[in-house]
């Protein structure tokens, strides 16, 4: 295939695909360790099947390796098309895909052998950190020489959001993961005490707000437009929630860090931006929502556009509910109960996953040369699924969590505590059931969905579509 | 933790704070003035911006919601308010002068002048005496849970390295005054590594020695070679008949219960690594008086 002529939609498929690979894989661990705190034994006292293992290995494969290759995947294929040329670099892009698996691979074995930095979302150590900024270095290059390369005059909005999230990533990653090596497999942060503390949770939050959001909000300015056939609804609302969002998100992580050995004035900052945070996450929704409206009858019909629009809703309700959380006299209540759980799935299941999942819905048979996936039908049954299993994990986190928060604080008349920490955990089982119900149901969902691709892709000629032209 | 004083290694870095704080709060303040303004020649509302990308990709150049732009003014204009009242612009204290650290002292300081007397009232009452009051008990009850269960269990049965109250085997004496003292000033217990002193055949004896003090069964010829070793290397802590030495908490050998496993492995393990047990003290965290009804609580577990 001449590669002038043709967009490089090789890339996009391995991504895409690996897409579903890794959302499976990643909440098949999630459901395993939800699973683990009902039934503790079954970890069968095998130290690789233990909750401490398997959690952070949950939380990267959803993040870096579900999250991730959706957005390489979309990025590599909004950015050529919206700017009408080729990736700027077929050799890098493709380094890209099988470096970013190599880091996978690579966090799927150290994390269960108890390997770890132990720095929440950043556990993986130097060597693969060193890996990681090689091939976020090249994703760059790709990237942003694609953009240079355009041949539009103007830069299309989800290429703002992807490239704030690309360039902003690279910044938190290598700041955060400065360490010492002391062995292959161990090093020590450079930074001290409270000090670590505060760069952590920088990096920690802005991985939500960049990694999470951002990147994401790329996505969703491309296929919401898209799969509604609308107009983006506001230009002008574009500009001020991008430059908003990317300025106080940085602002943000301290919230992390309430009434703790972090000084007064940088958990007021925190506090203070999470807040202000509102406003600009929600024009996001209302951009994407109001793309909507004059359409608002296909959402009865088209299955994708419901998984696209329900996970903005999920998107505006944690940007709501992040920032009551951020306030003080909430988070003494919230922080460190299941709540704080529970608004974390909100975010990346109902909007991170859905989102994702209506794009790949979106991508496959464009990939794929078909007219439309194999089964609409399926895909409506993968929407309720996933929509169920939502609602069911975040009611019972806001349950159970408001109830840790209560029972923790509640106090005798004499002042003791009335509640040991035991009694609370107790509480929390009917609840810890219903998440791993609706975990299990979520996942079950995306098995839906990867017998949907297969039938689709199977006997399919990939296709690399042509580069219009005309400018 | 007075933060605020300690925080800023000069005032270079509290003005910067300040400056990039506010610098972006009015910037997000500029933009929405900015960007909601109509301008000269610019597609109306409802109209789309005349820019197409990727075939069909256009926008509409609508308003700003007004709702919206009131929610944003209203949270900066929350978050100005906030950072005059508390402290947050660099090491200015904030109008209230309120800090974190003086928050949680006057918490106390209510929570004590509420509470204190409470318990005040049991603490001239002596712990044998207080054992057989069953609210006294309770109280004791409550603290225990919250405060000693994380290692002692919530049935304060113990666990490995952990010792069991409820029986009647005490490494530091199981009289009122010394629970007392274990709970207020904490207790350090030290079993030295043999590993590097001993070779392997002198601790295989020493283990089977071991054995047999607890009236168990091991082989004869290595145990009475183990006799030697122990007599020269265990017996200063542990005694000549392997009864232990509440004084230093060396445990007594002699009986069922151990503290950190008594197969031979764990003996073993015991010798090769040594021990270190440390539980903390929790005068200045407690106070006397809780831990006066703490002791009592835990003396009336093995009365039982």
């Amino acid at each position: 295939m001449d590669t002038l002529t043709t967009y490089n939609y090789k890339v996009v498929r391995q991504f895409t695909v690996m897409t579903v690979v890794w959302g499976i894989v990643g909440m098949l661990v999630g459901v395993l360790i939800a699973a683990e705190l009902v039934w503790p034994q079954i970890n069968m006292d095998i130290p690789w099947l233990t909750f401490s293992r398997l959690r952070p290995l949950h939380t990267n494969a959803v993040i870096f390796a579900f999250g991730g290759s959706a957005l390489f995947a979309t990025s590599y294929y909004v950015v050529q098309r919206t700017c009408q040329t080729r990736l700027f670099s077929d050799k890098l892009a493709a380094f890209t895909f099988w470096g970013w698996t190599l880091v996978i691979v690579l966090a799927a074995v150290t994390l269960p052998m108890g390997i770890t930095t132990s720095k929440e979302y950043a556990e993986l150590e130097w060597p693969i950190d060193i890996l990681i900024t090689l091939v976020w270095v090249a994703y760059a290059i790709v990237f942003f020489g694609t953009i240079m390369k355009r041949r539009v005059k103007h830069i299309y909005v989800a290429n703002w959001f992807y490239g704030a999230f690309i360039l902003t990533v690279a910044v938190l990653h290598i700041v955060n993961s400065a360490a010492i090596p002391v062995s292959l497999f161990k090093s020590y942060s450079v930074y001290p005490g409270a000090i670590d503390a505060m760069v952590q949770w920088w990096y920690g939050h802005n991985a939500v707000g960049f990694f999470l959001t951002a990147g994401f909000l790329g996505m969703m300015y491309y296929f919401v437009p898209k799969q509604a056939g609308r107009p983006v609804y506001s230009y002008r609302l574009s500009v001020v929630h991008f430059w908003a969002l990317i300025s106080t998100y940085m602002w943000a992580g301290p919230h992390h860090l309430h009434y703790t050995a972090l000084p007064d004035w940088a958990q007021s900052l925190g506090m203070v931006f999470s807040l202000i945070l509102l406003a600009p996450s929600w024009g996001g929704m209302i951009n994407g929502i109001m793309t909507l409206s004059g359409a608002w009858h296909k959402l009865r019909t088209d299955p994708i556009l419901k998984f696209l629009i329900v996970s903005l809703s999920f998107y505006g309700m944690s940007t709501f509910e992040g920032p009551m959380m951020a306030i003080k006299t909430v988070n003494a209540l919230s922080h460190y109960t299941d709540w704080t759980i529970g608004h974390v799935h909100s975010g990346a299941l109902g909007w991170v996953a859905m989102v994702s999942i209506g794009s790949v819905y979106f991508l496959v048979p464009k990939l794929f040369g078909r007219e439309q996936m194999y089964s609409v039908r399926l895909i409506d049954w993968h929407f309720w699924m996933s929509t169920i299993g939502v609602v069911l994990y975040i009611v019972a986190m806001w349950i159970s969590g408001i109830m840790q928060g209560l029972m923790w604080r509640a106090v005798n008349d004499d002042g003791t505590l009335t509640y040991s920490f035991v009694e609370s955990l107790e509480a929390m089982y009917p609840f810890y059931f219903v998440r791993f119900l609706g975990g299990a149901l979520f996942l079950a969902g995306m098995l839906l969905m990867a017998y949907n691709v297969i039938k689709t892709v199977s006997g399919a000629r990939p296709v690399n579509a042509p580069i219009p032209q005309t400018a | 933790m007075t933060g605020t004083d300690v925080s800023f290694t000069s005032n270079f870095w509290n003005l910067w704070i300040i400056v990039l704080t506010l610098a972006n709060i009015f910037a997000c303040w500029w933009l929405i003035r900015w960007t909601a303004k109509p301008r000269h020649g610019e597609s109306a509302a409802g109209e789309v911006t005349g820019h197409t990308w990727d075939e069909t990709l256009a926008e509409y150049n609508n308003p700003l919601p007004r709702w919206w732009l009131w929610l944003f003014y209203l949270t900066m204009l929350f978050g100005l308010t906030y950072l005059a009242l508390y402290p947050g612009l660099g090491s200015y204290r904030g109008l209230l002068n309120w800090t974190q650290a003086s928050a949680y002292e006057q918490e106390v300081q209510a929570a004590d002048a509420k509470f204190g007397p409470l318990f005040k009232k049991y603490a001239a009452t002596p712990i044998e005496q207080l054992a057989n009051d069953p609210d006294a008990l309770r109280i004791g009850q409550r603290l225990f849970v919250n405060y000693c269960a994380g290692c002692h269990g919530s049935d304060a049965g113990g666990g490995p390295g952990f010792p069991n109250l409820r029986d009647k085997d005490w490494l530091y004496g199981g009289q009122p005054e010394t629970i007392l003292a274990s709970i207020l000033d904490g207790r350090t217990g030290s079993m030295p590594a043999w590993g590097q002193v001993l070779d392997g055949k002198s601790i295989d004896a020493v283990v089977a020695y071991i054995q047999t003090l607890s009236g168990r069964q091991a082989d004869a010829t290595l145990a009475s070679a183990g006799k030697t070793t122990f007599e020269t290397y265990c017996a200063a802590c542990h005694g000549a008949d392997g009864k232990g030495n509440p004084a230093l908490g060396a445990p007594n050998l002699t009986d069922k219960t151990w503290l950190y496993g008594g197969s031979p492995g764990v003996i073993r393990q015991s010798i090769i690594n040594g021990r270190s047990g440390r539980m903390p003290a929790h005068r200045d965290f407690l106070g006397e008086d809780k831990a006066h009804l703490l002791a009592t609580y835990v003396y009336s577990l093995s009365r039982k």
